[in-house]
Formats: structure tokens, sequence, C-alpha cells
């Protein structure tokens, strides 16, 4: 059922339980917001998107008011401007006064509100939000004085992530949104997913910057390579200005290589790697009759599993990502063809994903030997920021190509960035290479999309295959939880932490308000896109792949397989103890 | 020797004043006297309704106040001979079967005992709370027999045809509340008493559960019967550990004779009570906040709509209803519309417990007929204002409401009435101030105090509450600007527009309720400098 | 890491009694304050894997509402009602005369942890303010000058 109301004047027809924010903006007037955020629960608490509805009492919050046939809805009348402005004054007091300092200077949502309604200044003192730096975790840095209590990163990691580290606590002005007992993040069952860093408003919840440690790499006289996650070319071209899901592959690359990187390969190519790696694996799973639990390549995944699951870690791939996959065939295969001793390399890896920092620091991935197999991790964000220090205007670039040996990829390897690609990819070589026989289609579009969970059922070799892919952590849980209870019969699950998979990684460019879904699922395009234009669209057929078994690895699974690219994994505490 | 009950008061207000060695004087002198022959007993009570004279002792239809224990030995002693000790007797009742009381005055001629009405409290004082046959023996669950013989559609009809409302602070007509809970999808519902009675200056709900749990018990599971609801509960302020035990035991006696259960009364209904604790948050008396706190959340308000009767306790229909509200059902059954609707005003109809307290000779809980006036209020059946001191305004509704200076002392108090005048109802707390009182402490006294419960969550409440007081504390140390009251309306103007929930919304009422009556007197602190009352340390370091 | 694991058993059999109802948090961090005194890291952490719910939130809970403390409090608490009724009767005079008596002030607990002294809001007993809470015993309208008497009562107790 419709109702139709009036909004600004203007009337707009929306479903039965549609929000008064939610009309607005197919009116196209998009409400001031800044603790709501799109699917994440609304709390309505920070009052800005306040609205004066004739007839009504006060000024109800159009984020939480359900749409009524007939209502008359004024989003900007003198009663809501007034208050709105005080409201953003009793923000700007609670605030620290100083932006110039602060790493989300002209990115910062509260800044913006605040210019847009001129507020300037309040003359009460300011009031102090408690104060908290936290460098502990490896992917993500706290400064809680900067918080504007929006719960945001509460919903986020509770609700849609169900890794719950943060709350509110204490009441009144008191109020903190912090860890349990504050504890430092390093300490708790973090998983370093990021979706904290990209939901935060303020300055209060980043990334772990590394961009001062990759320029001291590149000044350091040593060889320094870089591999380029999926993601990143659909999506870097956003801090530029570019729409989102814009291909800017050949103007990376070129980027790249004028930031002073010897060369740069393609992180694809370690997808396509860890398509041959896991495709066996899968085949040996089907045989023991037990489910493969995939996605090595996402290493937040991982770690909840590691903290939560720790009973499946036997059904999880034992493949490493294609990030350190990547690393260690650099640091020995690529190093080997380049005369260059591993020591005197440097891999850095630009990735949509903050998790990444964490896995690159584990102890176990350093199977050349000589150090961290990938020594540094920019995440997309930060890349951008390189460009800018460096005055590269990435879109004015004449593109370039990736370099050889470690440069060429297969659309399977591309779509390692959506969710539903990693299974796709998987499948298409295991059905081909393991049935025998060539696929007359190999676009799987049961498990695209955005829906948290695609199922499809597949035949490899005359039996029955299901898999299931799914994105966001809680909806992992939820399957295996099923699983737990022997009622989720899947042969093979793809599991991406982040919201739409890596395009909507915590490292990501982090969309404007009025976009924040509709970027992913622009970027979620762009990956199927690129992978369509692609001569070679399987990783068994990948030359380079094949050469590499060729002249180094063997073949999958091989004693030197299985040392540089197979990793272990052990539970591991939530709480630090 | 006729067997004689011996009533003391043993709530909080009692044992708060000595009761319990008074009881344990009256028990050892029965004891010692072989009263248990005659059958004669000693019955710890509820509220009596003379709160400002506990201890108290009633026995043969005498009332004594502030009796000590060597008083209790002489009061017990007499009594067993048939004899009164007047010298030392408040007042008696209609029914005396004392001698010697002749000069004592009678109850119901004292205009404070005459202008009230018990209905809510009317076993209060009279019945044990902890014998549930007591309760019964004085009416106790009629009310609920009468109700289950009606459909639940007919019984939401016969309350909506009293004009019943919620007692608790908002006045919302019940009947209509129920009515909602019931017209949601069938399945799980839930019926809520709140209990958590967190106003300073109110305790009429703890008086009553620890008076006569058995009634708001019976109110409860009527409200569930009309709402379709299967589970109870009654959430209890955690401060008050004896109205929380009271009801505790109710709940177990209840269970034990059938009123709670499967199948009560052989009627097909289904109904059982859970009791909980809050654990220290005022905000936890917002139905949404009392809400979360029942699911093991921080106490939190949600966005209404949609409202609980629609979304409510674990995403379920949740009817909640005030103790007090809870506590006048029985009696629309029992006694009959007509007898409920008798008393009142057009608009409100029946009875609400005041509880007066401040600079008051008597302070308590009283119960009138709703619609009566302030003046008769304080100084009839307050008794006026003592020390020779003058009346100077009656803070009615608690933190959430406003005051009434000496112009509106004839006042009708009704829910419109007290509205129009900038106070609310509220729970029914009525703080009484005199000349010795400064009106802008009394503002900062309040803000402070919203200011401390405030649960954080909206920016308006959290921020803008603690502007307010900034502004309020720098007006009575004596640095007030001249736009400061215009600046204090202005915010508490937005605060109450923009604010999540009720404890925000009327967090500035003190304050605009004040500058609307005492604006002199934020002018003399102002531009005066001054503070008339004396009481602001004007200037003063802290 | 629990130092006796005594302790934190008491935690986990609490929680495990309370397991199957809804929203029993709350019961349960109240049940497991009358038990130790106060929450401890360890209890929590041990209802935090009982009821499954993140460490986060209970200690979001714990920190919300005035009754919890996280802190082992002294052995008598004295609480001052300063509710309206208590305060217009005078009740910020007495709770001076404690805070110097004790040489504290309120929220805070004595050197010797003989004493916790805490202004709450309100008891319902208002009609006798002002009212003063030492454990279990409630005083009615009581004057500053009955502070060092009262504390006199308790301060020999073991």
């Amino acid at each position: 059922m419709n109702v139709t109301l009036s909004i600004d004047g203007k009337k707009v027809t929306v479903p039965e339980g549609t929000t008064v924010l939610e009309a607005a903006q197919q009116a196209g007037i998009f409400v001031p917001t800044l603790c709501h955020y799109e699917g994440l629960p609304p709390q309505s608490e920070c009052r800005l998107c306040i609205v004066e509805i004739k007839g009504g009492r006060g000024l109800p919050a159009s984020c939480t008011l359900p749409a009524k046939e007939g209502m008359e809805v004024a989003t900007c009348s003198e009663r809501v401007l007034e208050a709105r402005k005080f409201l953003l004054q009793l923000l700007l007091c609670a605030h620290p006064a100083d932006c110039k300092t602060c790493e989300k200077h002209g990115r910062c949502e509260l800044q913006k509100l605040l210019s847009d309604y001129g507020v300037r200044d309040y003359e009460n003192p300011m009031r102090a939000r408690k104060q908290l730096v936290d460098k502990s975790s490896k992917a993500i840095e706290r400064d809680l004085v900067k918080c504007v209590l929006c719960g945001r990163c509460v919903r986020m990691c509770r609700d849609v992530q169900t890794v719950g580290v943060y709350s509110f606590a204490c009441r009144g002005l008191d109020s903190a949104v912090t860890t349990a007992f504050d504890k430092p993040i390093a300490e708790t069952p973090c998983v370093s997913c990021g979706q904290c860093t990209i939901v935060c408003p303020t300055g209060a919840l980043s990334e772990k910057e590394s961009i001062d440690d990759v320029w001291t790499a590149l000044q350091s006289g040593k060889h320094v390579v870089c591999q380029v996650a999926p993601s990143v070319r659909v999506s870097i071209g956003e801090m530029f200005g570019l729409p989102p899901g814009t291909i800017v592959t050949g103007q990376l690359v070129a980027a790249l290589h004028r930031l002073g990187f010897a060369k740069v390969f393609d992180t694809d190519f370690g997808a396509d790697l860890t398509i041959m790696e896991e495709g066996k694996e899968l085949l040996e799973k089907l045989k023991e009759g037990k489910p493969l639990l995939s996605t090595s390549c996402c290493p937040a995944w991982i770690n909840f599993v590691e903290r939560f699951y720790p009973e499946l870690i036997p059904q999880l791939s034992t493949t490493k990502s294609p990030q350190q996959m990547f690393g260690a065939i650099a640091k020995t295969y690529y190093a080997q063809k380049a005369g260059v001793k591993p020591e005197d390399m440097a891999v850095i890896s630009i990735m949509p994903c903050t998790a990444k920092k964490m896995e690159a620091a584990r102890p176990e991935m350093n199977a050349s030997g000589a150090g961290r197999d990938v020594d540094f991790v920019l995440t997309t964000r930060e890349a951008a920021r390189m460009m800018m220090q460096a005055g590269i205007h990435l879109p004015s670039m004449q593109p370039e190509g990736f370099d050889e040996p470690l440069g060429e990829a297969s659309g399977a390897g591309v779509i390692f960035g959506t969710t539903g690609g990693v299974t796709e990819a998987a499948l298409r070589t295991a059905s081909e290479v393991y049935a025998g026989k060539k696929l007359d289609k190999i676009e799987f579009k049961q498990v695209r999309g955005f829906d948290t969970l695609r199922e499809a059922t597949v035949e490899i070799n005359g039996r029955k295959v299901k898999v299931a892919a799914v994105h966001t952590l809680g909806a992992a849980r939820r399957i295996l939880d099923e699983m737990k209870e022997g009622k989720a019969p899947y042969d093979f699950v793809e599991v991406m932490a982040c919201r739409g998979g890596c395009v909507g990684g915590g490292g990501q460019p982090i969309p404007s308000r009025e976009k924040r879904i509709e970027a992913i699922k622009a970027r979620q395009r762009a990956i199927y896109a690129v992978d369509a234009s692609l001569p070679v669209r399987k990783s068994h057929e990948n030359p380079a792949i094949k050469k590499l078994y060729k002249e180094f690895l063997g073949e999958p699974g091989s004693e030197k397989s299985k040392k540089l690219l197979h990793t272990k994994l052990s539970p591991s505490k939530g709480y630090g103890v | 020797m006729t067997a004689l009950v011996f009533r003391i008061g043993v709530g909080t207000c009692g044992l708060s004043a000595g009761a319990a060695e008074v009881r344990r004087a009256l028990e050892e002198t029965l004891a010692a006297e072989g009263a248990a022959k005659s059958g004669s007993t000693v019955k710890g009570v509820g509220c009596l309704g003379l709160c400002f004279a506990e201890p108290l002792v009633e026995v043969g239809g005498v009332l004594y106040g502030r009796v000590k224990p060597e008083d209790a030995r002489l009061i017990a002693k007499a009594a067993l001979e048939g004899e009164a000790v007047a010298a030392k007797a408040l007042a008696k009742r209609d029914k005396c079967v004392l001698k010697g009381a002749e000069k004592v005055p009678p109850l119901s001629s004292q205009p404070f005992w005459a202008l009230q009405f018990r209905d809510a409290f009317e076993n209060c004082g009279v019945v044990d709370p902890k014998s549930i046959d007591d309760c019964i023996a004085a009416g106790g669950y009629e009310g609920l027999r009468k109700a289950l013989k009606l459909k639940p559609a007919e019984v939401v009809a016969q309350v909506k045809a009293v004009g019943l409302r919620g007692r608790g602070g908002a006045g919302f007509p019940t009947a209509i509340k129920w009515e909602l809970c019931a017209k949601a999808p069938a399945g799980e519902k839930f019926a809520i008493c709140n209990a958590d009675e967190g106003d300073p200056g109110a305790f009429m709900n703890r008086a009553n559960l620890e008076g006569d749990p058995h009634k708001v018990l019976e109110g409860l599971i009527i409200a569930g019967y009309a709402c379709g609801a299967g589970k109870g509960f009654v959430y209890v302020r955690a401060e008050k550990p004896l109205a929380a035990q009271s009801v505790k035991t109710a709940v177990e006696q209840a269970q034990a004779k059938g009123f709670l259960g499967k199948n009560i009364l052989g009627s097909g209904f289904d109904f059982d009570v859970e009791v909980r604790l809050g654990a220290g948050a005022f905000v936890c008396g917002e139905e949404t906040a009392l809400i979360a706190s029942i699911e093991g959340k921080r106490g939190m308000p949600r966005a209404r709509p949609p409202y609980p009767a629609e979304h409510g306790l674990w995403g379920k229909p949740t009817n909640i209803n005030n103790v007090e509200t809870l506590a006048h059902v029985p009696n629309i059954f029992r006694r009959g519309a007509e007898w409920f609707a008798a008393r009142g005003t057009a608009k409100s109809k029946g009875t609400k417990v005041f509880c007066m307290t401040g600079k008051i000779s008597n302070t308590g809980a009283f119960e009138v007929p709703i619609g009566i006036t302030l003046r008769d209020m304080v100084f009839k059946i307050g008794g006026g204002i003592p020390d020779g001191r003058k009346f100077k305004a009656a803070q009615s509704g608690g933190p959430s409401g406003g005051c009434l200076p000496e112009s509106c002392l004839d006042l009708q108090m009704d829910y419109e009435s007290l509205s129009e005048a900038g106070a609310i109802m509220g729970s029914g707390g009525l703080v009484i101030l005199d000349d010795s009182t400064c009106m802008v402490d009394v503002a900062r006294y309040f803000l402070t105090f919203t200011q401390s419960e405030s649960c954080g969550l909206c920016t308006p409440c959290r921020e803008g509450t603690v502007r307010m007081l900034d502004v309020i504390n720098r007006i009575a140390d004596g640095k007030g600007k001249a736009s400061d009251v215009e600046e204090l309306q202005r915010m508490g103007r937005i605060i109450r527009d923009t604010s999540l929930c009720g404890l925000g919304q009327t967090a500035p009422n003190p304050v605009l309720s004040t500058i609307r009556y005492f604006r002199a007197e934020y002018g003399e602190h102002v531009k005066g400098k001054k503070c008339p009352a004396g009481v602001c340390r004007m200037g003063a370091k802290k | 890491m629990p130092e006796k694991p005594k302790l934190a058993s008491k935690a986990a059999a609490i929680s495990r009694k309370h397991a199957a109802e809804r929203g029993a948090l709350i019961p349960v961090l109240q049940e497991l304050q009358e038990e130790e005194g106060y929450l401890k890291p360890e209890s929590l952490a041990e209802v935090s894997e009982q009821l499954k719910i993140p460490l986060s939130s209970i200690y979001g809970v714990a920190t919300f509402y005035a009754q919890f403390r996280l802190e082992q409090p002294g052995k008598n608490i004295i609480q001052i009602c300063s509710g309206t009724a208590c305060h217009v009767k005078g009740s910020k005079k007495v709770l001076e005369e404690f805070e110097k008596e004790l040489g504290i002030k309120a929220g805070e607990t004595t050197q010797d942890k003989k004493f916790t002294l805490l202004s709450v809001r309100c008891f319902g007993a208002c009609a006798l303010g002002p009212i003063i809470k030492v454990n279990d015993d409630i005083y009615s309208s009581v004057a500053a000058g009955q502070a060092k008497g009262i504390i006199a009562k308790y301060g020999d107790k073991k």
C-alpha cells in the first residue's frame, strides 16, 4: 500500500512503512543527518534530521518517522533551521577546535555540516569528550576526543558484523563509545575489517597509516614493487572526483610508476594462483564429504573464524590470500628472474582493506625467509593521498600496462573484488579442469548481487555441488551456526567480511552520503565489466600462471606450493588472554 | 477481652522513623500480657495516610502518632484493658471501641482527612500486605473475578466508559492504550507495571506496593486480560527494595492461589508475572527505556512511533501502565463504573494520590478526588506552611514539571488546568516551597538532576541541558548577563522540541515555569546581582 | 586471567542459572554484585562467555546504571538522599557534614576502606526527609549534627 505526502510543498508517493527521511530522499531532498547510515538500523539520536509536521507537536526526527497519508512536512522551516543550528553549536562545543591537524580534514561530515550551516562560534567553553588515543591495532586507530557519539560504529560492529568491539558506555555527559574497559583494540576480538572506519563521520576512527613507511622504502634505493588489488582499479578514481565504478586501471598503473615503483604488478595474478590451489583443495574436500570454507583471501573473515569458531578451522582453506601468495612468489620466483636479492626488495600492496595490514604482519607470512613477504599495505585512500602529495592527478595520466611477469591476470582473478567472485572464479576452474570438459557458459549469475546470501547448485564431475556466497560477518555467523547444527549442507562457502565484498572494503574511498550503497553496487558492476572485457577469463588459462607452475612450482599442491602458498591457522582469544 | 488488632505502619516511612522497635515493643507487651489467648495480634501494615506522624499505631479505632517504644507499651496495655490513652492519641475513627477517647478528635472531621478519598489506597494501612487471605477478605481479586466473566473487549469498554487516565504522568486514556495493544496482531504480548517511580518527592507507588501489592497485581492481571497478554512484568526501582520484596511475595501467593498461572479462575486465561528490579536510572521510568532495561540493555529510549503497543518488548505488542493506574482498575469492576466516576472532573474522573512534601506541616501521600484546588491541598490537607513562613510555590510533577505560585492557589488540580499553567500532573509529586526558597536555585536543582540522569543518547538533552545549567549557574553566581533569561527560554524551547524522549522534552520545564512566574526574581539575580531569598552565594567562591 | 578460578565460576554459575531467561543480563549482574560486592572484569568476561553477549555491551550496561560498581566499595555504604523533598529540608548540609567527617567527597571511598559515601535519589520516604541509608538501615529526619554519631555506630564493625 502506498501513501502520498507532501515534503516542502512537493508531493511524494512511497510504500507504507517508508520513513520521512527516505521519502524526502526520493524527492531529491537530503535532510542533514549525522547518526543515520544507510543499511544500519536508525537511532534518531543526533536529532539533526528533525522536521516540522503541520499540526504536529515538537520537531520529530525524520529518520524514524513513518510517512503517513496526507502528512505535510517542512524540512527547513524557520523553527527547524534554528533548532538544527543550535544542535550543531552544541556538537561544536563538544569537539576539538583544531581541524588542521585532523586526518579527516576536508572529508569530515561534521565539518561539512558546520560549514553548510554557517556555525562559526559558540561562546561557551568547550566541554571535552573523553580523551583516549589507541594505536595498538595494526589496522585501525582510535582518537576518542573526535567522537560525536553517533553510534554508527557500534551498530556496524555489533549488529552487522556481530563482533561487538564497541559499545556506548557510561551515561549523560560522560557517555563515550569505547571498548570493554577501554581496552586497546589489539586486546579485543576486533577482526580488523575496518568497516568502522568507513562509517565514522569524523576522524575518531581511521586506518593505521603506512604512507611514510612507503615513501621511505621508495627513497631507500631498494627494488620496490607493488601489487594492486582488483577493487582498487574501479574505485580509486572516486578520490579524484570521478563517479563510483569508473575503471581507471591504466591511469592507476601509470600513476604508480610515476610514484617510483620499479614494477607495478596485479594482485589478480595472485588471485588466479589462489584458484589453482584452492580448486584442488575443493576436490579433496568433496571426496572427504566435508564442506570447504573458502575465501582465505579475507583476513577479517579468517580472524573471525579463529576467534569465534576455532572448531571449524579444519574446514578452512589452507591457501594464503592472493596478497600473501603474491608476496611469497615476488620475493622468490620474481626475485630470481630479476636477479635481485629478496632482502633488497620491498613489496607494497595497495588494497581496499584494512585487515590486510594486519595480515601482512602475521609472523608466519615470511615464506621467502627475507622478512615480511609483503612489507607494507596501503589502503586505496592512502594510495590516492600519496599521489596527491606527489602532485599526480590520476585521471590525467596516460594509461600504462601492468609489468611482466606478475602482471597478467584472468577475469576470474578480477572478480575476487566482489562478493560471489571467488565462488564464480573457483567454479570456472573446478568445473572445467577437474570435470575435464569445457564450460558452455562461464558466468554464474546466481552467485552475483547484493543479497547477504546467494546460493547455487553446480554439477562437477557428475556430482551436485552446493555453493553459497555471503557478505558481512553477521551473515557468516548465521551460516556457521547452521553448519554447526548440521542444517546447512553446503560444499563450498565463500565469505567476505565487508558489504559487497572487497569493493566495499574498510580501506575504500568513503562514498558520499547520497550514494552509500549505490557506490558499492557501481563498483561491483565495474568489476564484472572488466572481467567481461578480458581475453582470458579462467584462472587455469592464464599463460603467466601456466608458466609459473611449469618453471617454478610444479603443480598445485606440490611441496613447493605447500611451502610458499599455504599456511596454518590457529585459534585466538578475543580478550587478549 | 475482645480480640484487638494492633496495626503498625511498617512501610519504608515507618521503618525510617523507627517503627521496627515500636513493633517489637508492642509484640513484647502483648506476649507479656498473655494477649494471644483473646486472639489479639499485631499486624504490620502499609501507609496509613499520616506519613508526617510516623511511627503510627492504630488499635480499636484510635490512631496514635509519633509513637516511641515506651509509648507503645503504654498504649498496648491500656488497649488490652479497653482504654485509650487520649493524651497520646492523634485521632479516632468513626467506629471506636476504646473508652476514654471522647476528647480525641474524630479523623473524619479533620480537614486533611475529610477531603481525601482512598480508592487506590483503600486497603493500605488496613490489611496485612503479606497475607493474601487478609487482602481477599477485604475484597481482593473480586474485581478480577468479575472482569474475567466479561470478554476482553467488554473489559476495555468498561474502563473506557469511566474515563480512567494514566496516573504515571501523561494522563493518556488507559482504555485506548489497552485497545491499541489488543488490536495488534495476535501472538505474544506483554503487560508491564511501571513501578520505577524515579521522581524525587514521589512515593505513592512505593507506598501502594508496600501497603497493598495485591490490588496492583489484580489490576495488572485484568490489564493483561484486556490486552491479550500472556506475560506480565513488574519493574520496580532498585532504591525501593521493600516495595520490590512486597510484590515478589504477592506474586508467589497469587500463583499459589491460582490468580496467576494457567486457566485463571477457570476462565481459560493464562498469565504469569515476573518481577524485575531497576538498576538506578531515572530514565527507565520512560516506557521505551524501561523496555530496553528488561531486555538487558542500557536504558536508552527509542523513537516513537512505533509505540510499545505495536512494537515493544522484544518487538512484541506491549502495554505499560503505572502502578496507580492499575490500582484503580479492580474497583472499577468490583464496585462498578458509576462508583469510580462519581469523583473527579468531567475530563479527569476518579482520584489521584499526591505526595506532598517540603515546607508543609502535614507531609505524606494523600488520595484526593481530581479537581481539588491547590489551596485546599496546601492549607486544608497540608495544614499550611510551618515556622510562620509564607507559601511561595508548589512544584508539581517533579523534575519534569513546573511551579505553581500564589496566583495559582485556586487552580483545580486536573490534567488540563495544570498543563495550561505550565506545570504537569506528572506522578503527583508536590513539593511545597516557602519564602525562604530561591526559585533560581530550585530551577538549578532540577536541571542538575535531569542533567545527571540524562542517558546521553541525543544531542539536545545531553549537551543542551548542560548549556542551560551553565547559564543558570552564572546567574546564581551573580555573573548573569542581560540576555541570559531570553537565552534560557530559547534553549529550553529547542530542547523541548527536539529531544528524543520525555526526559529531555520536559527537562526545561522547571526553568521555563520559574521564569514565567518569577521573572522579577531572575531579574534581581541578573541586574541587581543579589538573591532575595538569601540562598544563592552570589560571587562567593564555590 | 582470573586470579581465583573459584570466583570466576560463581559468575558462570549465576549466568547458567539465568541463561534460559530472556533479557537476563541485569538480574545476573545484580546477583553477581550481591555475591562479590562489585563487578569484577574477569567475572564479567565469564558472563559474556556464558550468555553470549559481547563484553563491550556488558561493560556498557554495567557503566550505565548507578547501582553497579566496578570497584570494590568500602565495608559500609552510606547513601544520602538528595531528592527534592530531602533537598528542601536541608540534605545538602547533611551530605557536607558526612563529607567533612569522613574526609572524602560523595562517590569516593575512605582510605581505610571502611566507608563509601554516595549521593543518591530517591528512597521514597520523602515525607520524613532528610533520609540516609547505611547498608540496609534507613534513618529519617537526619540532621547534619548526627553524622558523627552515625559514622561511629558503624566504624567499629568488622
